[in-house]
């Protein structure tokens, strides 16, 4: 019975909301983090993979940038291909090991194994992102005078961005969803905190309802910024024309920097009227 | 004794084992308009790529002011925002408004003050009749309008010579003569051009240096009055000839 369902959700919410709350505000905070961190993590990655070499640059500098590609390659095909839950046990037990130190505190363990994650997917998102932006565009920027990172920073990454910004998205998504792995070491997320309230009160249903119309609240507000986002990266879809006055104050201010004028004066002595 | 603004001495480029360019020869003095045509294939591109170091050299040397710019220790992006090129295909960047895109480079590469660029980027977009635009993107104009914004965009970092590489190749035939236009007010006031074109009305009317080009080498080059009207080499000849007529 609806009623029935209703009153549960009802007793539960009473009982339970500020601990169902927490855990929303946890899934979240960790999935902003992560996905924030990790696209960091895949500009990185995805801007030295295609930092470009030839020939004739020195061999020092070759070796350098082939072994950062491999090393790249190798992270991405690891943490890609293989699960997460698996890659926090992996830490999480690993970190002892190798170093000595284990981490104590879930939060930096979580915000870490999600980020390297996601920056792994990131990562061949922002190098295909790259390599789909036109060379006519990295050409125009040479042909000015830019050099190879003023072209990446001014051109091709605000490109980059706009073109990858629904991968983020997605990335964003699955991270709010696939953060609930993460209580495999002990991080209480929205979804643990479903098995915490529903193994103590046995309300396996109601608490799942909740649980999934928490979690798509949580997708569909993302994916509701994100269309806010990408129309905003796009621009305005027309233009006003700029008036004459307006344009003749202001270009009438600037003077030629040559001595003799500017060649498009009258006064130049090189000018040689409207006609030829 | 004017001195030559550039100087391409036994240019050759090699892609592979395919040789495009072969012992190329010429130089620029200030002020000329030089026009370069010649079959598809015939490596005029790969000749403008190179003197804007796009491409490498294979050997041969180009010097700016007398100094080679293809050696040692060069700082390409110097020399490149002296040299300004405008492309067949406009790549005007997409992230940017008109305006932008004619601040960028004076901004980042010459560093000139924000305001001071502004101007001068309104200056050279009136020049080319687009400061109406100042606020549009690159896919909200036309084609022509795209490469006088390209033009803008290079003679706003006040170039001394300026390479075009057909540039009215990619417009549709209404718009071809827009940008002729703003190139033969260029010529007027004196700018230093090299320019790659099918246009033979241009390279006839407004080039005061026609090269002609055919297999990575230069067959023939001279005045227009010489070249289109006494052309003294059969393959110009031909080459004219076709493209004349067809
Ligand atoms: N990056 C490259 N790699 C290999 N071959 C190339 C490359 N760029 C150009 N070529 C070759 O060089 C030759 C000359 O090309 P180029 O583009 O300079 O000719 P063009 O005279 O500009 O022709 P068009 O009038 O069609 O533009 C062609 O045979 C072309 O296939
Ligand atoms: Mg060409």
């Amino acid at each position: 019975m609806v009623t029935t369902l209703l009153s549960d959700i009802g007793s539960l919410w009473a009982k339970y909301g500020t601990v169902y709350l927490t855990g929303i505000a946890n899934t979240l905070i960790l999935a902003v983090t992560a996905t924030v961190i990790g696209c960091i993590i895949g500009f990185f990655c995805g801007i030295l993979q295609t930092i470009p070499y030839d020939a004739n640059d020195n061999i020092l500098k070759r070796i350098l940038l082939k072994l950062i590609r491999i090393v790249i390659r190798v992270y991405v095909e690891v943490f890609r291909g293989t699960p997460m839950i698996l890659q926090a046990v992996f830490i999480y037990y690993g970190l002892p090991y190798f170093f000595g130190v284990s981490f104590k505190d879930i939060w930096t363990v979580s915000i870490i194994v999600v980020s390297i994650n996601t920056g792994a997917y990131m990562a061949e998102s922002v190098r295909g992102g790259i390599m789909s932006i036109d060379v006519g565009q990295f050409e125009g920027a040479k042909a000015i005078g830019m050099n190879h990172w003023q072209t990446m920073l001014y051109v091709v990454l605000p490109q980059t961005l706009r073109n990858i910004m629904p991968q983020i998205g997605n990335n964003y998504i699955i991270n709010v969803k696939d953060t609930s792995v993460m209580f495999i070491i002990g991080f209480s997320d929205f979804f643990a905190v479903h098995k915490m309230v529903s193994g103590a009160v046995f309300k396996y249903f109601p608490s799942a309802f909740m649980e999934m119309a928490g979690y798509l609240c949580m997708t569909l507000l993302a994916s509701f910024l994100l269309r806010k986002v990408e129309k905003k990266l796009k621009g305005k879809s027309n233009y006003e024309l700029v008036g004459e006055d307006q344009l003749v104050m202001a270009a009438g201010t600037y003077s030629y920097p040559s001595e003799a004028g500017s060649p498009f004066d009258e006064v130049n002595k090189d000018y040689k009227g409207e006609n030829k | 004794m004017s001195e030559h603004i550039l100087e391409i001495r036994h240019l050759s480029k090699a892609f592979g084992s395919h040789a495009v360019l072969k012992d190329i020869d010429f130089t620029v003095d200030k002020g000329d308009v030089t026009t370069i045509i010649g079959a598809s294939g015939s490596g005029k591109s790969t000749l403008l790529r190179c003197i804007n170091l796009l491409e490498t050299l294979t050997t041969g040397e180009i010097y700016f002011h007398g100094k080679d710019v293809t050696k040692g220790k060069v700082n390409a992006s110097a020399y490149r925002a002296k040299v300004g090129m405008v492309f067949q295909s406009f790549n005007l960047f997409n992230n940017m408004t008109v305006l932008g895109n004619c601040m960028i480079g004076q901004q980042k590469v010459s560093h000139v003050a924000k305001t001071e660029a502004k101007q001068r980027a309104l200056f050279y977009l009136s020049k080319v009749g687009m400061a109406p635009y100042i606020n549009a993107r690159p896919d909200q104009i036309s084609g022509g309008q795209k490469q006088r914004v390209a033009i803008a965009r290079a003679l706003a970092m006040e170039p001394e010579v300026l390479l075009f590489d057909e540039p009215t190749s990619a417009l549709d035939p209404e718009m071809v003569g827009e940008v002729l236009e703003v190139m033969k007010s260029l010529a007027r006031d004196n700018m230093t051009m090299l320019v790659v074109t099918h246009e033979m009305a241009f390279a006839r009317d407004v080039s005061n240096h026609v090269v002609y080009m055919a297999d990575g080498v230069i067959e023939e080059e001279g005045t227009p009055e010489k070249i289109f009207t006494d052309p003294q080499n059969q393959r110009t000849r031909d080459f004219l000839k076709r493209i004349l007529n067809g």
